[in-house]
């Protein structure tokens, strides 16, 4: 009785990283682009599970734990920066948005 | 067998999650999608025995980020996303290339060298092991993150709070 390919997992999270890669460089609305950002670091997340069950060693597990807290502050200051500027141009447009001043 | 049926079921679920994610015109619909691919994960870390982190990723994710997403998608009360203009116009035919020639580098790497390599029955995702490693070996970087997350909910109070005017 096997169980499931590791590289499975590894082509799993290739498939998704590239549709994070995908959504950051053709999306023009900048909370789009945080999603597509999410997309990736889960997409690594899974690649760490993985290796951790392949070398049975625990560093993993730690690693996505950082990753998680990461995440976590980059969203609540990032969707923070996001309010701000739509506050002050009325847009969330990354078009709108592109000359740092003006 | 079992599990790789279930293996199958959750991949499908997380790519066309993240595949509604990048196609939706709104903002709403792309972070439903983004909680469906979410779960699809949490279904394959448990496939993974990372059973701790499936748990947490849970609660992180569709506890407390998605619920900071679509609390500003609600909150900004954005329009649907009209046709990009200009010079950005033409970077899906930049982008999806980029991605693809990505996309087949990790997965010929991933399919050459773990192909004979099978997820094995292990106890390194429990609370017992992870908790073990946080709070002896990993206590100092633990312990950082505390300092790491009052620093961002400080940093989004005060960008939240200040009157930012527009320079003319």
């Amino acid at each position: 009785m096997q169980g499931i390919p590791i590289s499975h997992f590894l082509i799993l999270s290739a498939i998704l990283f590239s549709l994070g890669v995908i959504g950051v460089t053709i999306r023009r609305n900048a909370i789009v682009i945080f999603m597509s950002i999410e997309l990736m670091l889960n997409a690594v997340n899974l690649t760490f599970l993985a290796f951790s069950n392949y070398l049975n060693n625990v560093e993993g597990q730690i690693f996505v734990f950082m990753v998680m807290v990461v995440a976590a502050a980059e969203v609540a200051v990032g969707l923070a920066i996001i309010v701000a500027i739509f506050r002050l141009r009325e847009t969330v447009h990354v078009d709108d948005i592109k000359l740092m001043k003006w | 067998m079992l599990q790789i049926t279930l293996f199958y079921i959750f991949a499908i679920l997380a790519v066309l999650g993240g595949i509604m994610v990048i196609v939706h015109r709104n903002p709403i619909y792309s972070a439903l999608s983004l909680i469906l691919t979410l779960f699809a994960l949490a279904g394959e870390y448990v496939l993974l025995m990372a059973h701790f982190i499936a748990i947490v990723h849970i609660a992180v994710y569709a506890g407390a980020i998605m619920v900071l997403f679509l609390f500003v998608i609600m909150l900004l009360n954005i329009r649907i996303e009209e046709r990009a203009p200009g010079a950005f116009r033409y970077m899906v035919y930049i982008g999806v290339p980029m991605a693809a020639i990505l996309f087949l580098q990790l997965g010929y790497l991933a399919f050459q060298g773990f192909k004979e390599v099978y997820v094995q029955n292990t106890d390194v995702g429990t609370v017992e092991r992870i908790g073990q490693a946080l709070f002896s070996k990993y206590v100092l970087p633990f312990e950082i993150t505390s300092i790491l997350l009052v620093v961002a909910m400080v940093g989004a109070v005060y960008l939240s709070k200040r009157k930012l005017e527009i320079v003319e």
